[in-house]
This record gives structure tokens, sequence and C-alpha cells, in this order.
């Protein structure tokens, strides 16, 4: 006898996700999930991405790592509330984890909120967290082709950060060749080269996020925000 | 590379619908998965046999259907087919389109055997 299911396989996922998301809009808190490989920066990128805005907004930081508080230690150093994820093994974050995070937190205290998803270029993109935006962060070092070998998480980031930009002259890394397969893969996302460590680049990188938050916040303001958690487009 | 945590999803929806019904025994999950997604339909089946040992489903039939990539132009409503790449209507050439389709990890039904099926016989 045949039973239709019709379910989401990661229906437990898309719930919390959308626990969360309630969560974050009742609050006016501004969620940004960050990809990247291990070892692209993406602890340096928040930490410029805090310098950056936290005098415009109250950030709090949700790291996520296989094993080891290092990079939540990192940030409180830096003087942001931060919570430890350790996922034991598991390859990505998901919404569950999210919320049992959240729940350490002040959400009333913040304006934005942002997660460092596990080192990964694939296993992230396919689960939502009740984020408002992924952005992923290729460093030079990694390589041009990137794109190529793992479009998905390219298609579904709001904007790619091109981080280790000072080391260009030392790799063989062809910016032209990049920008245009991350163009063909999303043809709406920003590409923002910046050197986290240094500091260069990260300015117009925290522009974007300050525009994109506002415009979220205008966006709920106009009580027309119906978010259902389904991309908006594809450059999205 | 999450497809164990994948379907252990699809496994624990699928026992539980058939527990409910009163199933013997799971013939066969049929699932859809988008062409956009990161799922690898080996590394699935793989897991699919190491995690149903056991449950209803132990023997039964993975039948995977391939959703096609799909967007709608923003502008012009223009449905269109793509892959991954060069996402475009057809029609203007506008690149903001809502995805239609190609996103999909679901499950789309179950076969099962009730109490009193001859063992096997599928209806």
């Amino acid at each position: 006898m045949k039973i239709d299911v019709s379910a989401p396989i990661l229906a437990r996922n898309e719930r919390f996700a959308a626990e969360n998301r309630a969560l974050f809009a009742e609050a006016d808190v501004f969620v940004l999930d960050m990809l990247a490989s291990p070892g692209a920066g993406k602890t340096s990128t928040i930490l410029a991405t805090i310098d950056a805005l936290r005098d415009r907004y109250r950030i709090a930081v949700i790291e996520g790592d296989i094993a080891s508080s290092v990079d939540a230690e990192r940030i409180k150093a830096h003087g942001v509330p931060a919570v430890q994820i350790n996922t034991g093994g598991a390859c990505h974050l998901e919404s569950d984890m999210i919320r049992r995070a959240v729940d350490t937190l002040d959400l009333a205290e913040l304006d934005l909120l942002i997660i460092e998803n596990v080192g990964n270029l694939v296993c992230p993109t396919d689960f939502d967290l009740g984020e408002h935006a992924k952005v992923m962060i290729l460093s030079v070092p990694e390589g041009h082709d990137k794109p190529c070998k793992y479009p998905n998480i390219f298609a579904r980031a709001e904007a790619v950060i091109l981080n280790k930009y000072d080391t260009l002259s030392v790799f063989d890394f062809d910016e032209a060749e990049f920008r245009e397969v991350v163009r063909r893969l999303n043809a709406t996302a920003p590409v923002f080269p910046l050197s986290a460590t240094l500091g260069s680049g990260v300015d117009a990188w925290a522009a974007w996020l300050a525009e994109r938050i506002e415009g979220e916040r205008a966006g709920s303001a106009d009580a027309s925000h119906t978010d259902t958690g389904t991309e908006a487009a594809n450059g999205s | 590379m999450h497809e164990m945590g994948i379907m252990s999803g699809v496994l624990e929806a699928c026992t539980a619908t058939a527990e409910r019904e009163g199933a013997t025994r799971i013939n066969e999950i049929r699932v859809r998965i988008g062409e956009l997604s990161e799922v690898m339909e080996d590394a699935l089946r793989f897991a699919f046999e190491a995690l149903s040992v056991g449950t209803l489903a132990e023997g039964g039939r993975l039948e995977i259907e391939h959703v096609a990539a799909t967007s709608r132009c923003v502008d012009c409503r223009v449905e269109f087919s793509h892959g991954r790449f060069d996402v475009a209507c057809p029609q203007c050439g506008n690149v903001l389109c809502e995805a239609v389709s190609g996103r999909e990890l679901e499950i789309d039904s179950i076969d099962i055997d009730l109490p009193g099926d001859e063992a096997g016989t599928a209806s």
C-alpha cells in the first residue's frame, strides 16, 4: 500500500529554523551565517567586522567547530559575547544547535548575531539556520578555481568575501577568472576583496552589511515581513 | 557529506509513518532530491543500506527522483529550467530570478505491507 508522506527530509531542521527566524524577528536581531573552508579566515574576518561595526551595532557571535573553544575565546577577548558550539564531529551547524546557543544570549541586547559555521564548503549550504543571509569567505591561497569545484556555496551566498587579498601577488590566483565564475553562478552577489588581519578592504564589506541590516529593519518596520524561508532570488 | 544525517531523517519519518499505519514492512521509500542540493546519490544509497538494518525498511528499495532546477524571472514571470551556471531569464536576460525547484530534499511516499499482506506483494 502506497502512503503519501510529502515531508521535507530536514523537517526537524526547518521547524527549528522557522522558530529561530521568529525569535530573531521579534528581537529585531539581524543574523549572518558565515561559511568558508577551515583556515580561510572566518574568525579574523568576524573580528574585523566587529571592529568596523561595533560602534553602530551591539554584536554577538556563535562559533561552530567540531571541537575546542579557541575561536569563542578569541571573540570574547575582543570584548564581544561569544557562544561556542561543539558539533562533536558533525560537519555543519543545524538549527536546533543555534537555538540552544541563542537561549544563552540576551537577544534584546543585540542588533547583529554572527554565526561562524563549521569550516566546510559543502554541507552547511543545505541547512537553514533561520539566518537572514549566508555570506561566503574564500581566501586567496585556496585558489580561484573553488567556485567551479564547490558551486552551491557560491550560488547560495548573498555576498562573497575574498580574504587574504594582500597575498594575491604570491599565489597563482586569477582574480578575473574567479569573478567571472562567481558571476556566472550568482549574478547578484557582490565580491569584497579584503585582508581581515590588515584591515584593508573591510570598510566596503562592512558598509554592505550595514546597508543589508538597515534594509531588513526597514522591511520589518513596514510590517510586510513575510519571510517564508524560501530564497527570494537565485542570487540570495 | 551529510547523507548519513539525511538518511537517518528519512528513515525516522518513514518508520514513524509506517508504524502509525500498522505496517509490517516498508517495501519502498521514494525521495525527491533537487539537482542543486549537495546530496550524492551513491552516498545516499550507502547510507540507506547501512541505516535501514533492523528497521521496517530493511531490504526495501530506495527510489530517488532527481528534480531539475527551474526558476522564474521576477520581471516577466517566465519560468525556465537551468543548470548551476548562467541563470538568467531566457526572454529578457534578467538575472533576478526566484528559485522554483532544484533544492528539494523531500520524502515523497512509502510503500508498505500491512498485516495480512503477502510478503513482498506491494500494492
